[in-house]
């Protein structure tokens, strides 16, 4: 068993067959929101947060690991703002067993470097063979984060994974990732970063049950400056500077070609050869 | 700005993929300016083959990695070589294809020498200097100014079918320079390739796609936009309601947890434009619904709509299609 800044004498008296799963998690507006940029910035005022879809896929996959394997830790991990909260208590509700919260204010994805190396330290403190992330966040699509964070953890990752089997002894993984024109099969030792696609799994709902039991589980808080880290610290590890966000003016809406089916399909054909020139 | 722009280039089978030749013409856009020198770099197996035909296009050199650990891809060995052919020339910039390959292996090597990496660009400037992309952000609904605090090196993945073709250089050649295949450490290995069955079109890369929803009502019917697809020379796309169905498999689902496309035609059958569609393909430069409710929203993005039934649009469009063509 590996553990991530534990010496191997704490985890001396661990059963030989339990394993450590964390899922790193993020909170982005809902696809429904209509975006207002303020300032250059998303004005978050009204906009309705929910979990990171692709996240979802890597909730539901820990829960099937540990519904296979008994002996399962859940742990999630999450980087954002107060109200980022609420998606560690929706994890929660469906089967994860603990989580932390590393609040931070602005921190919000669109660097995924300076995200995965807050996430990185976090992740030293905690216990983990398999690191579960969403393959991208629908806010920023930036598709880096659990990729980046292997690296600075040194450990193997497999990406945009359809499909993961674990060997019965947890120590290797046997991953579906998607590429063009096909899948690869990748075989990795554990621990390794494994970042969830479509099509892994279906997720579930939260149950009563599951909703009502979120009161009992640990959240903990830790600030950035619990983690070592100044102010200066996490400015000189930005990578990237977002200079301004704007929305784009409305687009007038389609020039709807009237007749016939088989009359508006001919001035359609003319239409993108002479007006729109794309074919 | 010091030095030289470097292109990853990609390929596929015996071929170098579309996109290499749109790095290509990206890297001079921004090379121009600057008077900076634009190379290229072609890893793995048949890359000494094609390193001779990316060589005939506007770059200085081309450097090739093949070796026997190179076979397949892995993170870790491909990152490995093109880290250390960076810290040998040291580029100012690199460009990725926004592509399964480019966005696994430039976020390892972001990771790997703590560098920047901006991803899924659309835009690209030189600004006296200082390199700026834009990119979508909020699924489309807004677009981001986006420069690298570090401007000594970075990374920028750049979405296909944005930039045009390179067109070959006037006579000149490239130097074909081989490099050092040492891969180090691989731990996360590919074991085989599944492809998938038949010569699959690559959405994310062709210029015209004609797309399906629920109001294809089912599988039998997706024939209809295969045969215009083909008339056209473009790929199938579907929305997720058609892939939930089953009529059509995953790989050719456009949205938000499907691909997203930028073709120069989008032609949408029977797909209402929920936002989750629009994701993947609000960037594309012609939309054209065809949809039996005047109201769906899909007509609020179109360019160009066709309010009635597809069963009686989608044949005649094949008809009059195949006459100009053939
Ligand atoms: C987290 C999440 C992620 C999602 N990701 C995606 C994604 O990646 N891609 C995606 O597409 N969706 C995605 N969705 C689903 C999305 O919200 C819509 O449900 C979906 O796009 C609807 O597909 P549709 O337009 O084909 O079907 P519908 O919304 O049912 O629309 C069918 C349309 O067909 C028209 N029609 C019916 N019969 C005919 C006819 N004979 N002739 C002409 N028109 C006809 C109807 O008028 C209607 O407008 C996602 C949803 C969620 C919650």
């Amino acid at each position: 068993m590996w553990r991530l800044g534990t010496s191997a004498a704490d985890s001396f008296d661990r059963g030989m067959d339990d394993m450590n799963l964390l899922v790193v998690l993020k909170q982005v507006p809902d696809t429904d929101a209509q975006i207002r940029i303020k300032d250059g910035k998303l004005d978050t005022s009204g906009v309705k947060f929910v979990v990171n879809p692709y996240d979802e896929f890597a909730i539901e996959e820990a829960l099937r690991i540990k519904e296979k394997r008994g002996e399962v830790k859940i742990t999630l991990l999450t980087l954002g703002p107060k109200r980022a909260v609420e998606a560690l208590k929706s994890g929660l509700a469906l089967g994860a067993d603990e989580a932390f919260h590393l609040v931070h204010e602005t921190i919000d994805g669109s660097d995924p470097y300076l995200s995965a190396f807050v996430l990185a330290k976090a992740i030293q403190k905690l216990e983990a063979d398999i690191i579960l992330c969403g393959k991208q966040g629908i806010d920023y699509y930036c598709e880096q984060t659990g990729i980046i964070l292997a690296e600075l953890l040194n450990l193997p990752h497999v990406a945009v994974v359809t499909k993961l089997e674990i060997s019965d002894d947890g120590k290797q993984v046997t991953a579906h990732r998607e590429i063009d024109g096909g899948i690869e099969v990748v075989e990795s030792p554990v621990p390794l970063v494994v970042t969830a696609q479509k099509g892994l799994n279906e997720p579930r709902y939260a149950s009563l049950k599951g909703i009502m039991a979120v009161r009992t589980k640990k959240i903990e808080e830790w600030s950035l400056q619990s983690l070592g880290l100044t102010p200066d610290e996490i400015s000189g590890q930005a990578r990237v500077n977002y200079e301004s966000v704007t929305t784009p003016p409305s687009k007038p809406p389609a020039k709807i070609i009237q007749g016939e089916a088989r009359d508006a399909a001919r001035e359609l054909v003319k239409i993108l050869i002479e007006e729109a020139k794309v074919i | 700005m010091p030095g030289k722009i470097l292109v990853v280039g990609e390929m596929k089978g015996d071929s170098l993929k579309k996109v290499t030749l749109e790095l290509v013409s990206a890297a001079n856009l921004i090379a121009r300016d600057g008077g900076l020198e634009v190379d290229a770099v072609l890893v793995g197996d048949g890359s000494r083959k094609l390193a001779s035909e990316l060589a005939a296009y506007p770059v200085k050199t081309v450097y090739v990695a093949e070796s026997e650990s190179l076979k397949n891809y892995s993170s870790e060995g491909y990152s490995s070589v093109v880290s250390n052919l960076m810290k040998e020339i040291s580029p100012y910039g690199v460009l990725f294809g926004q592509t399964p390959f480019g966005s696994d292996l430039a976020s390892s090597i972001s990771g790997k020498l703590g560098v920047g990496f901006v991803s899924d660009c659309t835009g690209l400037s030189n600004e006296g200097g200082k390199l700026v992309v834009t990119r979508p952000v909020f699924g489309g609904k807004a677009s981001a100014r986006v420069s690298f605090r570090n401007s000594s090196l970075c990374l920028m993945g750049i979405r296909p079918n944005v930039f045009a073709v390179a067109e070959k250089a006037n006579g000149a050649k490239a130097a074909v320079k081989e490099i050092s295949g040492e891969t180090g450490q691989i731990r996360a290995k590919v074991r085989e390739v599944l492809k998938e069955v038949g010569e699959r079109i690559e959405l994310t890369e062709v210029k015209i796609i004609v797309s399906g929803g629920r109001g294809m009502k089912g599988p039998e019917n997706f024939p209809l936009l295969e045969g215009l697809a083909a008339a056209l020379g473009g790929a199938v796309g579907a929305s997720r309601a058609a892939v939930d169905a089953g009529w059509i498999d995953h790989s050719h689902q456009v949205g938000q947890t499907g691909k997203v496309v930028s073709p120069t035609l989008y032609i949408a059958c029977g797909i209402s434009g929920a936002v989750q569609h629009l994701v993947g393909m609000s960037s594309s430069k012609c939309i054209v619904a065809v949809n039996k409710d005047p109201d769906a929203p899909i007509f609020k993005f179109a360019d160009y709509g066709i309010v009635g039934d597809l069963f009686e649009v989608l044949p005649v469009l094949k008809e009059e299609l195949s006459k100009l063509i053939h």
